[in-house]
């Protein structure tokens, strides 16, 4: 089949990287397409100012956030039952993006909440969901960091992608619960503005043009991976053959 | 265009501090990520 | 008939080796006892506070007491090499794992929930709220040392995996943390718990299904 060629790693390694720019030159051009409607299309919002212009940011990194993370497990998965290497790779590769947007999300999502809460920190519901996502992707990155043998820190994080991806709704659905028992905040950063078109017009966009960066940087990423993964087996190979 | 001037848009309504920080921040990350990956690439090929 | 039998005397021998090491068990059960008086200490001791932060901070150390003892479940038996042996037994690991976790629980989580009433009494719990408090802890530990048995299986002779253990094992176990103290909360405030209490039954019975079988996999794979 030819379709398996590309599966391999090294085939891949060249694909990737002409594949790369392409797509963080479209993530650039939507990223000044989105800038320029969130500053200068989109009206202010009556109710909260220009303030909620930080949706335009914060909503599309929380989506990256949780979308990466549920493909990280989807690449788990095919990585488990077909044994495949690469896709192992591509989880590992998307996991720091994954961290970043979730990252960016919790400080813009403070970054609002100081001005409308009057708090840097609300235990909001999706603030709080956003949290316990971090801590997942820093115990992924930490699970895969702490194991030697690379075999066994692809697979042994690859069950904890999944494992912790099953929670993830659960998770968010107990954050939800817990908020309305303890009566948290009651304005909240989603239903924030009655969106009109050109808002959703512009989160969208920009949520492609993050769509695309994490693609690219997946992909170089995932070519540094490569790269370094192959060093070390000549490495290995040489130190055997001069012993 | 409703903003007419340059500093009523640095201004943001009052809320030129927030707006810019989560804005400026969003795009650090990203370009740093991008620079570090940058660096990355080019140490992983100096060997091969 | 063979099964269940073999399956019986791996459980009693999991608890008995436990009780023969009986310092670790009263170790944890120390630490739940120690880590929930600390509370009071640090933050006072008005009644309101106490109805306030009770359920909570019982809960919160219960989880945490949980995660001390997880190590155990898995590394002796690595060490002298039991748990090689167990793989090559010729029945699903899946089983065998389950029956290992039952014990664990046995061990580490009942001791817990049959102390949570006197610590309950010191946060001036009322009787009806001690029996949910109780009936939660019944229904939650367990899930505690299932979600935990995968990561303990994850993290399987690693050189200083316990603080790993616990940043892969405690953003899992929040959902069961909500539940499980929002339903004391509830009785406390006289509201119904009914609604909690069922969530946490069915986040156990899904753990049932599928944590054992997680953990079998994670552990084929540490083994190898």
């Amino acid at each position: 089949m030819n379709w398996y060629k590309f599966s391999s790693p090294k085939t891949f390694y060249p694909v990737a990287g002409s594949l790369a720019p392409y797509f963080l030159g479209v993530a650039g051009a939507l990223l000044i397409l989105g800038l320029y409607i969130a500053f200068f299309l989109a009206p202010t919002d009556f109710q909260q100012g220009e303030a909620y212009r930080i949706i335009f940011v914060h909503v599309p990194a929380a989506w990256m956030s949780m979308f990466v993370y549920l493909i990280m497990a989807g690449w788990s998965v095919v990585g488990l039952s077909l044994n495949s290497k690469l896709s192992y790779m591509m989880a590992q590769a998307l996991a720091p993006t994954g961290a970043i947007f979730t990252f960016l999300a919790l400080v813009t999502g403070s970054l609002w909440g100081k001005p409308m809460w009057g708090a840097w920190w609300v235990w909001d519901a999706r603030l709080t969901s956003e949290l316990i996502l971090l801590f997942l992707y820093v115990g992924y990155m930490a699970l895969h960091s702490a194991l030697d043998d690379v075999r066994r820190a692809d697979r042994a994080t690859a069950v904890f992608a999944l494992v912790s991806a099953v929670n993830v709704p659960i998770i968010y659905f107990s954050v939800k619960w817990w908020n309305t028992l303890h009566q948290g905040a009651s304005v909240s950063l989603t239903q924030a503005p009655a969106m009109a078109k050109i808002m959703l017009m512009g989160m969208l966009i920009m949520s492609i043009s993050f769509w695309m960066y994490t693609i690219g940087v997946a992909l170089l990423r995932l070519q540094c991976i490569i790269a370094e993964r192959e060093r070390e087996i000549i490495w290995m190979n040489e130190a055997q053959r001069s012993e | 265009m409703h903003w007419g001037s340059l500093d009523n848009f640095l201004a943001m309504g009052g809320y030129g501090f927030y707006v810019w920080i989560s804005f400026g921040l969003t795009l650090a990350c990203l370009l740093f990520e991008l620079y570090g990956l940058q660096k990355r690439h080019v140490n992983s090929q100096g060997d091969i | 008939m063979k099964i269940a039998g073999i399956l019986q005397a791996l459980l009693w021998r999991d608890i008995k080796l436990a009780m023969r090491r009986q310092s670790d068990v009263v170790a944890t059960l120390f630490f739940f006892v120690v880590a929930v008086s600390l509370f009071p200490l640090g933050i006072g001791s008005a009644p309101s506070l106490m109805h306030a932060i009770g359920p909570g901070v019982i809960w919160v150390a219960a989880l945490l007491s949980s995660m001390l003892s997880l190590n155990r479940l898995f590394s002796s038996d690595y060490a002298d090499g039991t748990l090689e042996q167990l793989l090559l037994v010729p029945m699903p690991l899946t089983l065998i794992l389950a029956i290992k976790i039952f014990a664990h629980w046995i061990v580490a989580g009942l001791p817990l929930v049959i102390l949570a009433p006197i610590l309950g009494l010191q946060f001036d719990m009322g009787a009806k709220d001690i029996g949910i408090l109780v009936l939660s802890l019944i229904l939650g530990t367990p899930l505690l040392s299932l979600i935990g048995a995968i990561g303990a299986a994850l993290i399987l002779g690693m050189r200083g995996g316990g603080v790993l253990l616990a940043i892969l094992v405690l953003p899992l176990y929040i959902p069961v943390l909500i539940f499980g103290a929002g339903a004391v909360t509830a009785s406390v405030n006289g509201i119904s718990p009914e609604g909690a209490l069922s969530l946490i039954a069915a986040m156990l019975t899904l753990g049932v299904v599928f944590a054992p079988f997680a953990a079998a996999v994670a552990l084929r794979i540490s083994l190898e």
